[in-house]
């Protein structure tokens, strides 16, 4: 299993900074897209992969930390989607105000010269 | 206590006085006065502890690993000062009450003076010098705003920006300074500082820190060859001068002096550089002082004369001549500070400053003439006043400075010499404005002003009559007690008498004043009290040197913006991915050590189906997203789902949640976006094909399979090996114990990283209101204008409800009916996830999403129109009401006095419903929950509203059309 999500961490690095590199905004923001699901994941994996134990007690509350998922990755991805969501609405909103007052859909504002 | 409220009086009545409507004078002048007198109050009730006790101290520690508290510290000599800040501080309000015109905006005036005599009290009282620099800059910033008051003139912004510059600048040297000191002492602590001066004069660093310290006291006491700035700051109105540049702001770098001098006085050093700008600068302050036409500019080459008088007295090494500078900084702050408030006066009833102007006016106004005249000849030093008695001192002193027979006789010749031409300005001052015959082309008819006007001259003026002929009675102990705080033990033998015997001293002061009226007699005669320029003025006008500074700075940066920097978007994304993939792949390669590895969790082939999916999906997006944008953000969604079912495969279910109502909330979001974004057209672009192009494509490639690479690879060495011993173990042990929670990701989110929850909500808050108000002024592109086929098709087809009747017709009234069935149903789930949320999966994000989601459901069933005009819950006030509930639940800790954002429980039994478990983190979560909904509907709303564009569009056209059928009408194209 590391070894598909490692596959598929890289494929969506990859796309990820191909889109961002490119001119078009929404290229841009599509590639910022998908290389927050790759980081989200990679933060995620850093508590390594465990099955059916989900960070929830149960029981009287005496619990051997190993014998489940990491919490922490976990804690910290969740805010990180909801942060995504709010960055991507914003960026969404300024490439739409940008597209209406330039009238070009290029990152800079203005067609490349050469 | 006493000491703290001292310190906050100010600051409270600078934010009182800020709420204040722009015309309300009177009430801001009560406001302020109140709050000044009150602080002075307090300091004079300080004076019999710290007489009994030497020194005061109050303090909170607040990073004492870093040897920063908060230290306050009153002895002698900050007591004097506090003094001197307070009560001039109180007279300026009164004066400034009168002075002000009725148009000016008063608020923004009390406001900072009262912040500014707030900083000015953080120096004198501060304990740590790391906090007393914060002080140090917050006086620069505040005099700046009151030096810039009246911003529509030119000079008044020219002023202020120089006065800011430099003094800010000098602030930064002194920071350095103080860290320097720290390094040496080992704190910042001001005792500890002063008692180790031994330690710093030997340091090797200790010409720098000197250095270092005597530019951030000259900058601010615009002490040579810094002086140039004082000038300039006169085009504040006067009772900012009177305040910040006689009495207080400039009186801080000499106050600094006086205050290290135990720990860095002394060497030959400090007496070269201290004396040699001190002597600068009372020499070219005094000489120039003569020649200046503006009554306000004479007082401010005149302050720097002074300063330069205290700096000399500061350098000298000599502890009587520091008991005369503590006392000549007291009596200068009376005399100038009385001159400018008659200046004040005199420019307010005639309207002109101009001493070639200004004749006579002692006639008509005779009170204001009586008081300036006394003011002046303190100013001169004539006896019986109270600037006679320093500048005796300073005279004595000036005689034993050196042993070297150049310092013995050239020392008390230059004091003589500046003091000659002291007197001159003091006398042409005085002379030409108040005695002659009357001017008759004045812009007013001049006469006494108000009362209260002349009351804050008159007290001062009397202090430097009461000082001036009983000193010892007077200024006496207090000048003892400032003197003892200084030198401890050594202070030494001083007598404050007017009457010493015929000595050396006396007989420069007579030659002083005999020299200063043959120079103003002689220059009178000659050219009339017309003075040409200052001689030595260009050379040694600081100004032009710094304004080439200035331009030299501003196009070496400039030069560098341009040749380091871009503004182009995609170099810059590209240097940081490669900064990145190098950085990592450098400190990845350095720890490449094997260690045992773990067994891996054996492959599922449906899980290799869905990445296979996903990684096809984000391919896909990568190659579509320029000219097919809906495949591309489908496919970017697939790639969201196939994460989000990751998470739920390895026991993260909360994160699954989160995502999937993320992923929802987003594609709605993206769909709405992409109808203002106007579809590129895949046309064959020749630019595309030239070498650069391919080139660039190439690198990209390469980047970014390097940088999938990088990652991937990165990721799987870390998941092949075991996991170290985290945080984990500590969340997963205290969260039912410390938490009472069961699920320990909402228990870390909500209660042990409660505070990075609470700013990451107000992040998120930010950006829907960011986003609501850009789209207010939204201009679309003008292609995307046209209503679309799908709108224009449900128009005709009546299958969008208008906003009267409750149901639409046609086909979506099934539709319709479902979703509006569907809220409350989605209200209670959100509800519950929301509660349920500390002990199983869920919890305020996913709760608040769930919620938003079905309202925006709504939206798309019944269109924007109708749910607008029945909307009753306002999404700005869910914000608000959740960032409120969060804060509050986190300010509840403080009621059990524990810390911000601790989780207080309440057991408790109520009839019927049985045993009650409140927890304030069900608060907090209750705020996440809220501001979630609120920021996420006016983030979708906003940008749905936009489509009531076109409605409005095509109603504005068939109208015009109307207009324009009828004859006559001029058709006005839609907006």
């Amino acid at each position: 299993m590391e070894v598909i999500l490692t596959l598929g961490i890289g494929v969506l690095t990859a796309s990820g900074v191909w889109l961002l590199l490119r001119p078009r905004t929404f290229q841009v923001i599509m590639g910022l897209s998908l290389l927050s699901y790759a980081v989200n994941l990679f933060i995620f994996c850093m508590g390594r992969l465990a099955i059916d134990v989900p960070p929830v007690i149960t029981g009287d509350g005496r619990v051997d930390a190993s014998q489940f998922a990491d919490p922490v990755p976990q804690a910290l991805v969740l805010t990180a989607i909801v942060i995504g969501f709010a960055t991507t609405a914003l960026f969404l909103v300024v490439i739409l105000a940008a597209r209406g007052m330039t009238g070009t859909d290029h990152v800079d504002g203005q067609e490349r010269d050469s | 206590m006493t000491l703290a409220l001292i310190l906050l009086l100010p600051f409270i009545g600078s934010i009182c006085a800020a709420l204040m409507p722009s015309n309300a004078r009177n009430a801001e002048a009560w406001l302020a006065g109140a709050f000044t007198l009150a602080s002075a109050a307090l300091v004079i009730l300080m004076y019999p502890q710290i007489k009994d006790e030497g020194v005061v101290r109050a303090g909170v520690a607040w990073i004492p690993q870093l040897g920063l508290d908060m230290q306050l510290r009153i002895d002698g000599f900050a007591w004097m000062f506090a003094l001197l800040i307070t009560g001039i501080g109180a007279l300026v309000v009164v004066y400034a009450r009168y002075y002000l015109a009725p148009a000016d905006p008063v608020p923004r005036f009390f406001s900072f003076l009262l912040a500014f005599m707030g900083a000015m009290l953080g120096i004198v009282l501060s304990g740590n010098l790391i906090q007393m620099v914060v002080f140090w800059e917050l006086t620069s910033f505040t005099s700046f705003m009151l030096i810039a008051y009246w911003y529509h003139r030119a000079e008044a912004r020219r002023g202020a920006g120089m006065a800011l510059t430099v003094t800010a600048a000098g602030g930064l040297c002194l920071l350095a300074a103080v860290l320097l000191i720290g390094e040496i002492v080992g704190s910042y602590d001001l005792d500890r500082v002063l008692e180790a001066g031994s330690l710093i004069r030997s340091h090797t660093w200790y010409p720098l820190i000197l250095v270092l310290v005597l530019v951030g006291a000259f900058t601010k006491s615009a002490q040579f060859p810094f002086h140039f700035w004082l000038p300039h700051a006169m085009a504040a109105p006067t009772p900012v001068s009177a305040y910040l540049h006689s009495a207080t702001m400039v009186k801080a770098g000499v106050f600094l002096l006086a205050r290290l001098w135990p720990a860095l006085a002394g060497t030959d050093l400090w007496f070269t550089l201290v004396c040699g700008a001190g002597l600068a600068s009372l020499l070219i302050g005094a000489i120039a002082a003569l020649f200046q036409r503006d009554i306000k500019a004479v007082l401010a080459y005149s302050t720097i004369s002074h300063l330069g008088l205290i700096t000399l007295l500061l350098g000298m090494n000599s502890p009587l001549a520091l008991v005369a500078a503590v006392f000549h900084m007291m009596n200068h702050a009376t005399f100038k500070a009385s001159l400018f408030m008659a200046a004040g006066i005199v420019d307010h009833e005639t309207g002109t400053r101009d001493l070639h102007r200004l004749r006579g006016l002692g006639r008509a106004m005779p009170v204001t003439a009586t008081l300036a005249i006394v003011a002046t000849a303190a100013m001169a030093g004539v006896p019986l006043l109270n600037g006679f008695l320093s500048k005796e001192m300073f005279f004595a002193e000036t005689i034993f400075a050196g042993e070297e027979p150049w310092l013995r006789i050239g020392m008390p010749a230059i004091a003589t010499l500046a003091s000659v031409f002291s007197v001159a300005y003091s006398l042409r001052l005085g002379h030409r404005t108040f005695f002659g015959p009357p001017s008759q082309k004045l812009p007013r008819t001049p006469h006494d002003p108000n009362r209260w006007m002349l009351a804050p001259s008159a007290l001062l003026v009397s202090a430097c009559i009461l000082v001036g002929i009983l000193p010892a009675r007077t200024i006496g102990p207090f000048l003892d007690a400032a003197a003892r705080s200084l030198l401890g033990a050594n202070v030494p033998e001083y007598s404050l008498a007017v009457w010493h015997g015929f000595t050396l001293p006396l007989v420069m002061s007579a030659m002083a004043l005999a020299g200063g009226i043959v120079l103003y007699a002689l220059l009178f005669r000659l050219r009339n009290g017309a003075l040409a320029p200052a001689p030595l003025s260009r050379p040694l006008d600081g100004r032009r040197s710094f304004e080439v500074i200035m331009v030299a700075l501003m196009r070496t940066a400039d030069r560098l913006l341009n040749t380091f920097s871009t503004r182009r978007l995609q170099p810059q994304l590209a240097l940081i991915v490669f900064a990145m993939v190098a950085i990592a792949g450098f400190t990845a390669l350095e720890n490449t050590t094997a260690r045992d590895r773990v067994s891996l969790t054996p492959i599922n082939g449906a899980f290799a189906l869905l990445w296979a999916i996903g990684a096809a999906c984000a391919i896909g997006a990568a190659t579509q997203a320029k000219y097919h944008r809906l495949a591309a953000l489908i496919m970017s969604g697939g790639a969201g789902l196939i994460t989000c079912l990751t998470f739920a495969w390895f026991s993260a279910p909360d994160l699954a949640l989160t995502q999937i109502s993320v992923e929802v909330v987003t594609l709605v979001l993206m769909l709405l976006g992409l109808r203002w974004l106007p579809k590129r057209l895949e046309i064959d672009d020749p630019t595309r094909r030239t070498p650069r192009a391919r080139v660039r494509r190439a690198r990209d490639v390469v980047l970014a399979v390097v940088a999938g690479t990088g990652l991937a690879s990165l990721a799987y060495a870390i998941m092949t090996r075991p996991r170290g011993e985290g945080i984990a173990r500590f969340f997963m042990e205290h969260a039912l114990p410390d938490s009472g929670g069961r699920n320990v990701v909402n228990v870390i989110l909500v209660d042990f990283r409660g505070f990075d929850t609470m700013g990451e909500i107000t992040v998120v808050g930010i950006v829907a209101l960011a986003v609501y108000k850009i789209l207010r002024r939204f201009r679309p592109a003008p292609e995307s204008m046209p209503v679309p086929r799908a709108q224009l098709a449900d128009a005709e087809s009546g299958g969008r409800s208008d906003a009267e009747s409750s149901l639409p017709r046609g086909f979506m009234l099934a539709p319709t009916v479902l979703a509006r069935l569907l809220l409350p149903v989605a209200a209670v789930i959100s509800i519950f996830f929301l509660v349920r949320g500390h002990n199983a999966p869920g919890g305020g994000f996913v709760g608040g999403l769930v919620m938003a989601t079905a309202f925006i459901v709504q939206y798309m069933m019944s269109g924007t129109l109708w749910i607008e005009s029945r909307m009753r819950i306002h999404p700005q006030y869910a914000i608000g009401l959740g960032l409120l509930s969060a804060g509050g639940a986190g300010c509840a800790a403080w009621l059990v006095s524990r810390n911000y954002l601790a989780n207080i429980t309440w057991h408790g039994h109520a009839p019927l419903i049985g045993e009650i478990h409140l927890s304030s983190t069900l608060v907090f979560d209750l705020g996440v929950y809220l501001l979630v909904v609120g920021a996420t509907i006016l983030i979708l709303v906003a940008l749905a509203h936009q489509s009531l564009r076109s409605h409005r569009q095509q109603v504005e056209t068939s109208t015009t059309r109307v207009l324009a059928a009828s004859p006559g009408a001029s058709s006005s194209g839609p907006a």
